[in-house]
């Protein structure tokens, strides 16, 4: 089992590298280079040679390769362009906000998808059932920001019952901090929920199907225990690959989600920073993003060592 | 056909995929003919009425014959696929559908079923327009920004799934096919691009592209949506790999490419139609996404997502700017979706091989 961690976070580690050198190379290919890009067609050579020699961009490509991941390892990530901001300040601003978004969401999200896809499978073919299909089938279908939009309108403009602007961090008081991220959390969160509410009826349908459970009604076990210990453990398996490969969904979903509630989060920052053409910003923020979604998948696979035992003895993963 | 149908939903308990109207002896033919064989409750020379559907699901189907079938049985696909043709139709043909041009004005922000009077068709008379769906901050009549947003949307979510589906599968037929180092390579790729949302890795493409437009974003979603195919298709060789038409096809001399894409690929693309079919709204959010975010086509392009863009400043004075396009983004996906579902019966393919 420990191979089998140290081998996965090693793996994390080269994605990683990978990303980094990718963006790396990959912003540095936009022809004209990323300072033309930034400056404009109309910048005086001048100009263009000052900063490139700020952003160290006349050095030989190895050197400002190798500049660039020691920097990166050691956090000292420049400074943005158009608000002469140190990067990391501003990312530090903007983190918070986009994991609270996420993480309320992704809590909001299973804990409606879990007991839906439960009621879905043990009452197949009922109402309940058919509610909780229909609403997963709108929830996959509509974009997060089209659900945030509809959540503004009906609590923001009609009800007038929460605000739809902006970001009151905690230090203000949980209660307004919860008010301001409950729209943007719930708009990526259902979403999120449809997905993993599908999985979770089709998996445990398909568990209960199986041949112990017969076993387990003839040997005498409550129809409880059945349904949480025999079925539940294995059902989830499944339901934990597509809540982790959800989680895409979720980080994507609050991109457009902060532009919806106008919440400068990562995903702005990510956005405006590409608009504007500000690189320095770009590149770390796009790592960044990369890194949190690099370390959820991490958990992910770690949290099925727990839950399947397959990869726990196994020790090669499929 | 109704006929069919309830036969289907009938016996959905027992069976999901395979229902009565499959079996050619239930159906119509001779009733008393299938009476016969119960008859006497599995005696010498009968057979249990669930061990009949094994010879019948071996019966071969092309993928159209499947593709047909599904239509015609289940009810919620068709619905699906009404509106798709219903969507496609109205892009095509965006210029006589569409009530207005895309870039007439009339009045700001009026809302749904208000009127415009004046000359907008320039012959010197006064004439009463109804704006079914309103108009936009900008005055554009949004049933006809719609219309013509269909046409971005789809033709956008087309391209980019062709993309993806040809530079997935060649490397996926590749990797399976030749495994080894090559193997490695592509999937060691194949890994490291599926573990990132498509749309951050659509956003960060657009960002080291540096520009806006329609094929820019079909180049980003496109490429971000490469793994999924080539995984998919990857699986399948690895399992016909050593079929024996496949060592047949060897002896006889035929070439590696032949092989794959003559042999090998006709027998795999029952997954890749259904996992295609549920990419293409995948593609279409994404599109919108970015067209939101002022990551997709040029501003000025009548699209969906850049028409809930506009209308978010506006939610208290004229929330229909921004609900109508949703709601189209909506529809359309939900269509793709219940159709892809059905594929997916049909194919009878696991939820967990595809999407």
């Amino acid at each position: 089992m420990w191979r089998y961690i140290v081998k996965r976070i090693g793996h994390a580690i080269f994605v990683m590298w990978l990303v980094a050198t990718t963006v790396f190379f990959g912003l540095r290919a936009i022809p004209g280079g990323p300072v033309r890009s930034m400056l404009g067609q109309e910048a005086t050579p001048e100009a263009v040679a000052s900063l490139r020699a700020e952003l160290g961009l006349d050095q030989p490509l190895p050197v400002q390769y190798g500049d660039f991941l020691t920097d990166l390892l050691a956090l000292d990530l420049g400074r943005s362009i158009t608000s002469n901001e140190q990067v990391v300040t501003i990312l530090v601003d903007a983190a918070p906000r986009t994991f609270a978004i996420a993480g309320v969401g992704v809590a909001l999200g299973l804990a409606v998808a879990i007991p839906a896809g439960v009621i879905g499978a043990t009452r197949r073919n009922e109402p309940a059932d058919y509610a909780a299909t229909l609403a997963a089938f709108l929830g996959i279908s509509m974009p997060a920001f089209f659900v945030g939009i509809l959540l503004a309108i009906l609590f923001g403009v009609y009800l007038n019952v929460l605000p739809i602007v902006g970001y009151t961090p905690m230090s203000a008081g949980v209660v307004p901090w919860l008010q301001s991220i409950i729209l943007p959390a719930t708009a990526v969160g259902l979403p999120y929920a449809a997905g993993v509410t599908r999985m979770m009826r089709s998996s445990l349908i398909e568990t209960l199907d199986e041949g112990y459970m017969r076993t387990a009604v003839a040997k005498g076990v409550g129809s409880r225990v059945r349904l949480y210990k025999h079925a539940m453990q294995n059902a989830l398996i499944p339901v934990v690959t597509i809540a982790g490969i959800q989680l895409a969904i979720v980080l994507g979903g609050t991109v457009t989600v902060e532009i919806v509630f106008s919440i400068q989060g990562l995903g702005r920052v990510l956005v405006n920073s590409i608009l504007e053409r500000n690189y320095p910003v770009t590149q770390v923020t796009i790592l960044l993003i990369s890194g949190i979604f690099v370390s959820m998948n991490l958990i992910v696979d770690l949290a099925y060592t727990a839950l399947d035992p397959r990869i726990r003895y196994g020790g090669e993963s499929a | 056909m109704s006929d069919h149908t309830d036969r289907g939903t009938d016996h959905g308990d027992v069976n999901d995929s395979g229902d009565s109207a499959d079996r050619p002896r239930a159906d119509g033919g001779a009733p008393s003919a299938s009476f016969g064989v119960y008859e006497g409750e599995f005696g010498p020379g009968e057979m249990p009425p669930e061990y009949e559907t094994e010879e019948v699901t071996e019966e071969h189907r092309s993928p159209l014959e499947r593709v047909v079938r599904t239509l015609r049985r289940d009810k919620l696909a068709f619905a699906g696929a009404v509106v798709i043709v219903m969507f496609v139709l109205v892009a095509v043909f965006a210029p006589y559908v569409a009530p207005h041009d895309p870039e007439a004005t009339f009045g700001f922000m009026q809302s749904p079923m208000a009127e415009s009077t004046g000359d907008f068709d320039g012959d010197g008379s006064i004439e009463t327009v109804t704006h079914y769906l309103g108009t936009d901050s900008f005055g554009h009549d949004i049933l006809t920004r719609i219309v013509y947003g269909a046409r971005v949307s789809l033709l956008v979510a087309l391209a980019t799934v062709a993309l993806a589906f040809s530079i997935g599968t060649t490397l996926g037929i590749v990797a399976g096919f030749y495994g080894g180092w090559i193997d490695s390579v592509i999937m060691r790729y194949v890994d490291f691009q599926w573990a990132f949302p498509e749309i951050i890795l659509g956003v960060g493409i657009i960002a080291i592209m540096g520009g806006l437009g329609v094929v820019n974003v079909v180049l980003a979603i496109g490429i971000a949506f490469i793994d999924d195919f080539a995984r998919i298709i990857r699986g399948e060789v690895l399992s016909i790999r050593e079929e024996e038409y496949v060592t047949a096809a060897r002896a006889v001399g035929m070439g590696d490419v032949r092989i794959m894409f003559k042999e090998m690929l006709p027998n795999a693309v029952a997954p890749l139609i259904v996992q295609a079919t549920l990419m293409i709204p995948l593609a279409i959010l994404a599109e919108a996404g970015l067209s939101f975010l002022g990551l997709g086509v040029k501003p000025t392009t009548p699209t969906w997502g850049l028409l809930i863009s506009d209308g978010r400043q506006f939610i208290s004075q004229a929330p229909w700017i921004s609900v109508m396009p949703g709601l189209a983004i909506m529809l359309i996906v939900l269509a793709f979706n219940t159709v892809g579902d059905g594929l997916r019966d049909a194919f009878d393919i696991s939820q967990s091989e595809v999407e």
